[in-house]
């Protein structure tokens, strides 16, 4: 089989693209748009980028949800990572088993169960400790938290199982201690994961609506909950402009973030 | 690694506390507020413990599952039948799709992967909402086809088991894309060569060689699909009807509509029974995956 691009793959391409893109398409097209109604094109026009500047609770919440994301993803770099590592390299422990089923579940169990559940502890722990003391942009970062660390220790496993030990035991020879053999060999090593771990965290965080919606409080409103709001009372143009925002902004961190990475590697395969 | 001994407990603690505490623990109090009674309190259910004239008496009840039995059993069947819909067909549509990354120029394969993910980065919430604006009466897609002269009055896309099976695929289809890029990008080359050399004709060598071998990457992708599908809330919220209903739409209007937390706690409960099997499966395949 060759690695031409033969018809049969060229269209399954086009066809699967087309199929995921269409929507965002329409999207940055209508946020353009200067009807109200959706389907009808009535030219081109800013004002819906116009009204988005002038709304306070759009404005507000995008602020928090900023605020709680990257809280979120820091922390849960710092617990994703360690996990990651402990996972990978240390193949035996006591609780290994449970660790690695922790990591896992939540990365697939449904958000309603997260939420719900995170949303029944702190009630009961309110109750019991008297903490938190009230729900919001901490306890949505506790939740959001929670399972970016599992993501995040998905990315760093991964990289760690392609990383050249010789290395690590090359600094332990040399008598560096663990600590610093991680600080200054392993963490520059995977540093890839580190960084595409924060941003998956963060962006997971900024698009959360179940779990927040269920561990927030009426003083924290998430962007995702305000659009959520808003799209159920109905279809409101001002939504396509902040989508269209929110995709530049995702594109170009993600190609910053990718374009710095990729001058890493050169510059280490150059030395 | 060695050299670590007692000090990579510094490693493990923090994490394995922090999961234990926001993840196990808080399943255990769903599981206990499933047995108590709702109440017109705040919180809105009586504690399961209560101190009486006679000592401490016992309040649990299986009320909220009784009522779960009645009420929400054709919620699981519809869940189940969607995501397994979803399922088998994320898996033929994202086949080719990664069969072909796979097999395109080595320079191309990242980026197209990135494409591939690129939405993902974006919220789904938007997106599903931008399926709306195709699907409804006076939508894109109605229009289209009526203008190209294929229906006369708007046919009903959204709001009915299409317009749901449609948006999970949409949503879900990255999670099968990249495990099955990942089985099939390993796939040795050679063997697909000797099989052709052989005189076996692409579907046969399709069959026999490149199916099995991309397995591993099947039953990883189907769990991501799947397991998730199951209790999607924004999805039916958004593109379903009164008759879609699934699991995860029932809990939040049990818990914010109705304000009955046991009965919502119940739902998730049997919810976590449900899922418990294919996620004993998933940390297996996912176990082997990563040890290869």
């Amino acid at each position: 089989m060759s690695r031409r691009l033969t018809l049969f793959r060229a269209a399954a391409l086009a066809l699967g693209f087309g199929f995921l893109y269409l929507p965002i398409a329409l999207l940055v097209a209508y946020s353009f748009n200067r009807s109200r109604l959706v389907a009808v094109w009535g030219g081109w026009s800013l004002r819906w980028y116009a009204a988005l500047g002038d709304d306070d609770a759009f404005r507000n919440a995008a602020l928090t949800s900023l605020e709680i994301g990257v809280m979120a993803a820091s922390l849960a770099l710092a617990l994703g990572t360690s996990a990651g590592l402990a996972i990978a390299r240390f193949a035996r422990f006591p609780g290994r088993a449970l660790f690695s089923f922790m990591l896992m579940a939540p990365l697939v169990v449904p958000e309603v169960i997260l939420g719900l559940s995170l949303l029944l502890l702190f009630v009961a722990s309110q109750a019991w400790l008297g903490w938190p003391a009230s729900r919001g942009i901490a306890t949505v970062t506790i939740a959001h938290a929670t399972f970016g660390a599992c993501f995040v220790a998905v990315l760093v496993r991964a990289q760690l199982a392609g990383f050249d030990r010789s290395l690590e035991e090359a600094a332990l020879d040399l008598g560096a201690r663990p600590f610093a053999v991680l600080w200054r060999v392993t963490l520059p090593g995977i540093s890839p994961a580190l960084v595409s771990g924060w941003l998956l965290a963060f962006t997971l965080s900024l698009d959360d609506l179940v779990v927040a919606s269920f561990v927030s409080g009426p003083s924290a409103t998430t962007l995702p909950m305000a659009v959520y709001s808003s799209v159920r009372i109905g279809v409101t143009p001002e939504v396509n402009a902040l989508a269209t925002v929110f995709l530049g902004v995702v594109i170009v961190l993600v190609a910053l973030a990718f374009s710095l990475l990729a001058r890493q590697d050169r510059r280490r395969l150059s030395e | 690694m060695t050299g670590w001994g007692w000090r990579r407990w510094a490693l493990i603690a923090p994490p394995f506390l922090w999961l234990f505490v926001f993840f196990l623990v808080p399943l255990g109090v769903v599981a206990a507020i499933s047995l108590s009674q709702s109440a017109d309190t705040i919180p809105p259910y009586a504690p399961l413990v209560m101190h009486t004239p006679q000592g401490l008496a016992g309040n649990a009840t299986l009320d909220s599952y009784r009522l779960v039995c009645r009420g929400c059993l054709r919620a699981y069947g519809n869940s189940l039948v969607y995501a397994a819909l979803a399922t088998g067909l994320c898996l033929l549509v994202g086949y080719p799709i990664a069969f072909a990354i796979a097999r395109a120029p080595r320079a191309w394969r990242n980026p197209l992967l990135f494409l591939v993910i690129l939405p993902f980065w974006t919220s789904l919430l938007i997106r599903v909402y931008a399926w709306i604006a195709i699907l409804q009466p006076t939508g894109l897609l109605n229009r289209a086809l009526r203008a190209l002269g294929l229906i006369d009055t708007p046919i009903l896309l959204i709001y009915n088991d299409f317009s749901v099976i449609l948006g999970l695929v949409y949503a879900y289809l990255p999670f099968m894309i990249l495990p099955l890029y990942g089985s099939l990008a390993q796939l040795d080359e050679n063997l697909v060569e000797a099989a052709a050399d052989l005189g076996a004709r692409p579907w046969r060598v399709f069959r026999a060689v490149v199916l099995p071998l991309s397995l591993p990457g099947i039953a990883a992708g189907a769990l991501l699909v799947f397991i998730p599908a199951i209790g999607e809330f924004v999805i039916p919220d958004l593109l379903g009807g009164p008759r879609t209903l699934m699991v995860g739409k029932v809990l939040w209007q049990e818990f914010f509509d109705n304000v009955d937390w046991p009965a919502a706690a119940a739902v998730a409960i049997v919810l976590v029974a449900v899922l418990t099997a294919p996620l004993l499966v998933a940390q297996r395949v996912i176990e082997r995956g990563s040890a290869r």
